[in-house]
């Protein structure tokens, strides 16, 4: 059987409104904001009702405009690995600091790219990484968190 | 007022003003162009500065940096598909797919010259209508702003083309939800936060945007990487950053900034409406009025989707001076920081500062077109140069956007979770593009989710929970009339289309 990937994504919106809407009638308002014509959970129940209608109409109206994706040409390794890299930088870029984290993801980066111009891809990655902390931290007085630089004295 | 203009120009054209103006522009284009560091932060920045000067020439030098700003934001959106500030979102929807067809430098000249454009014609309309417009946004009340939001909304019909209304429309609720998360603005409730101190203040519109169009974009680059479809195409480095705009274009240019302009310069004018309203507005009025041929063009590369935003942009930015200095409102976030500025010099704004101190308020004017000016001197002769950076191969370019990504949300919270959430997004928006669901309306029902729900409930508190109040006000009424004529158009157009 041949499923139309839209369909799915509406199907999916269809359930997350349904979830939002019940969190909206969750949401705690003070007592004598209960009755009043609008309170902080009136605006997310208009959004619940809207997203269920939008997205059901979706789901039971005919598609004529159906979106083919070819999987098979699709990087979903390179992505994968891209996205993964990107996780790693965020994670670490607060504890190690922003000079070493940005340097080495911007250099993972290119070789997972497929990129093998080393001298290229040090100098894009670490003296571009100092040039630009130097101009937001420098010039427009911009802080940059860095614990590595500051335990090795660069940056006070 | 001829010699409140003298007065203006004599100040403005001082040596000392027009270097202001100069660096002012230069700086800004320069922390405009990158991602999270917007107009605002830009004059931030400047606000030190700007106290060892004459209160005039303090603020010339705030108005330079916030042209430079948004025209340096529309850089980064054309190049990098990475809106750093709303109002150079809309920039990004026919600047970008053009800058991909190899035609980066005719982009930002066509930037250029329709900010310019756009800014020269505000300056005009400031110059005489400054004083009784002030009234006009006077007269704008909530159920009003609400109908104007709705209007915006609409505009998200000028993006979904054929058969993608209902995607445009789940996109537009899906950023109205991301818009609800954190505290209410009212009674301090948080909601949507699942108890995470993160979200206590919701989600910034750098994470979104950067999410949504840069980091998306990037991800899309790369899966898309070996789809014969989406083959990139070559173009020579002269091509690349060729500035030259040929009659057909410069004809499109010539229809649609003056219309741009006015809509830009009145939307600018209401307080809190702002360059991006009027950005959308401009663009989604713009695909109205042209013929079939051209709307097909939209959101691939259109002079006139391109122009039209970029003119309304910087209309906006002249036209929200006029609350500002009229009536001490700021129309913006941005304007909100020089009046800050302006009441540390000791200078209370108001109706009557045009007569209390008028080398202030018109050199100010005056010195708005003389930032334009130079804006463009400065930077029609590095659109070549800038453009190259499209030519930076995929391997390099696609992590520095990303680089770029993370270090705007960085910078701004110095928080883990933010870059989780950006990440988070950015796979989401990746996915839907994929299936061809719009990003635009999602943005744009963001920016406005917040200003929607409050102005819906002020008006609803004062209508005591009665709709009425959406045909009560004539005003209300009529940008609502124009609302449904919009969609009762498009209906009818696809309905004749069909048949």
């Amino acid at each position: 059987m041949n499923i139309n990937t839209t369909k799915i994504i509406s199907l999916l919106f269809f359930v997350f409104s349904a979830f939002y809407l019940y969190l909206a009638y969750q949401i705690q308002v003070f007592t004598f904001d209960e009755n009043a014509p609008f309170n902080a959970r009136t605006f997310p129940i208009y959004l619940g009702y809207a997203g269920l209608f939008f997205s059901g109409l979706k789901l039971i109206l005919p598609d004529p405009n159906t979106i083919k994706v070819e999987h098979k040409n699709l990087e979903y390794k390179k992505t994968g690995i891209l996205i993964l890299i990107a996780i790693i930088y965020g994670a670490t870029i607060l504890k190690v600091g922003y000079f070493l984290t940005t340097s080495l993801f911007l250099f993972a980066s290119y070789y997972f790219l497929g990129e093998r111009r080393w001298i290229l891809m040090f100098l894009l990655s670490f003296p571009f990484v100092a040039a630009f902390m130097y101009l937001l931290h420098g010039i427009l007085d911009i802080y940059l968190r860095d614990p590595f630089l500051q335990s090795i004295g660069i940056m006070g | 007022m001829i010699e409140g203009i003298l007065i203006g120009l004599t100040t403005a054209l001082t040596l000392q003003n027009i270097l202001m103006v100069m660096v002012g522009c230069f700086f800004g284009t320069i922390i405009g162009m990158l991602p999270g560091l917007g107009p605002m932060t830009a004059i931030a920045l400047m606000i030190p500065i700007t106290y060892g000067f004459e209160p005039a020439t303090g603020l010339i030098l705030m108005a330079g940096v916030y042209y430079g700003a948004v025209f340096g934001g529309s850089t980064s959106s054309i190049l990098l598909n990475a809106p750093g500030v709303p109002g150079t979102v809309a920039t990004s929807f026919d600047g970008y797919p053009m800058a991909q067809q190899g035609k980066a430098g005719k982009a930002l000249a066509i930037a250029a010259w329709s900010s310019f454009a756009g800014g020269t014609l505000s300056a005009i309309y400031l110059l005489f209508m400054a004083p009784s417009l002030s009234k006009v946004s006077l007269s704008f009340r909530s159920p009003d702003y609400f109908a104007l939001m709705i209007l915006g909304l609409t505009a998200i019909a000028a993006f979904s083309s054929k058969g993608q209304f209902l995607k445009a429309m789940m996109m537009v609720v899906l950023g109205l939800m991301l818009a609800s998360v954190g505290q209410d603005s009212l009674s301090d409730i948080t909601r949507y936060t699942f108890n995470n101190m993160n979200l206590t203040d919701g989600i910034s519109f750098v994470l979104v945007v950067m999410a949504t169009f840069a980091m998306s974009e990037a991800l899309t680059i790369i899966l898309k990487r070996n789809d014969p479809t989406s083959a990139a195409k070559q173009v020579s480095l002269t091509e690349l950053g060729s500035i030259k705009i040929n009659k057909e274009e410069r004809t499109k240019m010539y229809k649609t900034i003056p219309r741009s302009s006015v809509i830009g310069f009145l939307i600018g004018v209401l307080p809190g409406a702002g360059a991006t309203i009027a950005s959308f507005l401009a663009y989604g009025m713009e695909r109205n009025v042209v013929s079939d041929e051209e709307k097909e063009k939209f959101g691939k590369g259109s002079v006139n989707g391109l122009s039209a935003p970029e003119t309304a942009n910087n209309a906006a930015c002249s036209g929200s001076f006029v609350p500002m200095l009229t009536l001490g409102i700021p129309g913006s976030g941005t304007t909100a920081v020089m009046l800050g500025a302006l009441l540390g010099f000791g200078v209370q704004p108001g109706p009557r500062l045009y007569m209390t101190n008028p080398e202030i308020f018109w050199s100010i004017i005056m010195s708005m077109y003389i930032g334009m000016v130079i804006l463009l001197i400065l930077n029609l002769p590095l659109i070549p140069y800038i453009a190259r950076i499209l030519a930076v191969p995929k391997n390099y370019l696609i992590p520095l956007i990303l680089f770029f990504s993370v270090t705007g949300i960085y910078v701004m919270s110095f928080n883990n979770f933010d870059i989780y959430l950006m990440i988070g997004i950015a796979v989401v928006a990746t996915f839907l593009r994929l299936y061809d669901f719009p990003m635009p309306p999602l943005i744009l029902a963001f920016v406005l989710g917040g200003l929607m729900e409050e102005n819906l409930r002020r008006s609803l508190l004062l209508s005591n929970g009665s709709w009425e109040f959406l045909w009560d006000r004539t005003l209300t009424a009529c940008i609502l009339a124009t609302t449904i004529l919009i969609v009762v158009w498009h209906i009818y157009k696809t309905f004749k289309k069909k048949n």
